[in-house]
């Protein structure tokens, strides 16, 4: 029987994420119930020009979830997995490195796949009507990803378990706030408002947003942020990560 | 061939020398025991050698290959029990072994493991829920699970019941028998005795003793008298007759304190019933491993 390390972790990475009851309310209960509840009670500032809260809702949700899957639970479960020693026993296995990152990716990827398609037909059921770049879409979605998940790292890299679990909270309430996702940046004071749009959450949310509504306005500036964080974010969690 | 050889090896934290220039050697089929005080150097040795842990200087060899540079080679034929952990905290230690299981071309099937470690009742208990003990026997399945032709194994009944420990000793001992080479630390001084071919002593990152466990009492143990008697003896006037000193250990219970010669247990057995004093048992020879150890780290292990 040949070994497949890479599958065997790969399936232990999916079934650890799906199960970890904490993790999903991070991930799907917030994302979803921001969605409902907010598109149903319309207590919440809107964009310029946009008439129904699902349109802003959908794409900023979005951008929470893949914010929440890579650097919350991503960053939560491999400090655990650090602390634990997991990490220091896996590297005396025939799992490599390569295939240990490859697992991870593909869990993140899995469960991203799940969370659009959930909110998306979440969305269309309370009338969302997306109509935009496609393409342009799911890039957003691919470097929010990376960006997220180099952040998660950089805080399981570097702290106890403990601290992870309260840094990957704490961030991600400051950039759920911060990040555009449920209400506009512009609602923001000014000067809080310039610092937002520099931070990877805005960026996800506002390309998602341009790119579902096909709205105007020019999203190249958040293209750089974006890509600057999911450039920068994954080189400084390789530097600066310890196994344990 | 050496299963492992080690020549010179130096691990280096920062400007501190955890370890300085040990070198070892385990046959197939033996079991080589690291002894050492907590920080003494065993953990940084045996992740030095299992490719872990980055080196300053020295070769270490693993069945021929080097751990650093074909390291995937290397991990196909090493098990590998670290001191605490290891596991993932949700996963029950079925599902622990069905993942390494995926890791090897010829895995152990995972039915066997659990009946070899005892694991029945707690296959399916959460890592995390698992007493301290518990947490060391899907440990050492996991260790085993590769078909290893070389075993690590720091501290593997750490925290683990007489029982249990008798188990994993019983374990450990088969994998020499079949052929595989085992490098263990251990704290327990009495485990080393029963199942080590070998002991290193390491102090301060340095072997400071090797040898059989026999050959090592023969050179550092000193010889020692324990009795107990009947009745109580008079301490100070036992020691000015024998020309000894003799401490009392506990009720009745008394040690020579010194090298003691060859004709003390006649001497000790007349003067006993000089003073119509019982001797209830005696027993005379070497130290133990432990004294041993005492001996020659001054500390504990």
């Amino acid at each position: 029987m040949a070994a497949h390390p890479y599958q065997a972790q790969a399936k232990a990475e999916i079934r650890l994420s799906m199960t970890q009851y904490e993790s999903l309310l991070v991930t799907f209960g917030i994302p979803l119930l921001f969605l409902v509840a907010f598109s149903l009670i319309k207590v919440l500032p809107l964009p310029h020009g946009v008439l129904k809260p699902v349109a802003f809702l959908v794409p900023g949700t979005i951008a929470l979830a893949v914010m929440a899957t890579g650097m919350v639970s991503l960053g939560i479960a491999t400090g655990v997995e650090r602390s634990y020693g997991v990490l220091k026993r896996l590297g005396t296995t025939p799992l490599s490195r390569g295939a240990l990152l490859g697992a991870k990716i593909t869990s993140i990827a899995v469960i991203e796949l799940v969370q659009v398609a959930l909110l998306a037909l979440v969305g269309l059921a309370l009338g969302w009507k997306p109509s935009g770049n496609p393409l342009q879409f799911v890039g957003a979605i691919i470097l929010s990803s990376a960006a997220f998940a180099g952040i998660g790292l950089i805080l399981a890299g570097r702290l106890k378990s403990e601290a992870v679990i309260g840094a990957a909270n704490g961030l991600f309430l400051v950039l759920l706030v911060l990040g555009g996702m449920i209400f506009p940046v512009s609602s923001l004071p000014g000067p809080v408002a310039d610092v937002a749009r520099l931070l990877p959450a805005y960026a996800s949310a506002h390309i998602l947003f341009v790119s579902s509504t096909g709205g105007a306005g020019s999203v190249a500036g958040s293209w750089i942020v974006l890509l600057v964080w999911a450039i920068a974010a994954p080189l400084l969690a390789t530097r600066l990560f310890r196994f344990e | 061939m050496p299963s492992i050889e080690v020549n010179d090896l130096w691990v280096r934290y920062g400007d501190r020398d955890a370890v300085r220039g040990v070198t070892l050697a385990v046959e197939p089929g033996q079991i080589l025991c690291v002894l050492g005080r907590n920080g003494a150097g065993k953990t940084s040795t045996i992740e030095a050698i299992e490719g872990y842990r980055k080196f300053a200087k020295g070769t270490v060899r693993v069945l021929g290959l080097d751990p650093a540079r074909q390291h995937r080679e290397v991990v196909k034929k090493i098990g590998v029990m670290l001191q605490v952990g290891g596991i993932y905290p949700r996963m029950n230690p079925r599902q622990a072994l069905e993942l390494y299981a995926g890791f090897y071309d010829d895995p152990v099937p995972v039915d066997d493991l659990i009946k070899l470690a005892e694991l029945g009742s707690a296959q399916k208990t959460p890592y995390r829920f698992l007493s301290g003990g518990e947490k060391q026997r899907p440990a050492l399945a996991l260790a085993l699970i590769g078909r290893p032709s070389v075993l690590f194994l720091d501290e593997p009944t750490a925290g683990v019941d007489a029982a249990g420990k008798q188990q994993i000793r019983t374990a450990v001992a088969d994998m020499a028998r079949s052929g595989v080479a085992v490098l263990l630390t251990t704290h327990e001084l009495n485990e080393a005795e029963r199942l080590a071919d070998s002991i290193a002593v390491i102090d301060e990152g340095r072997i400071i003793a090797e040898g059989t466990p026999a050959e090592l009492r023969e050179r550092f143990g000193k010889q020692t008298v324990l009795f107990r008697t009947a009745a109580p003896i008079d301490v100070a006037s036992f020691s000015q007759r024998l020309g000894l000193r003799v401490t009392e250990l506990g009720e009745n219970s008394y040690r020579l304190g010194e090298e003691a010669p060859a004709n003390v247990v006649g001497t000790i057995t007349a003067l006993l019933a000089e003073q119509g004093v019982d001797l209830i048992e005696m027993n005379a020879g070497r130290g133990s491993l432990e004294d041993v150890f005492l001996e020659i780290t001054n500390g504990e292990a």
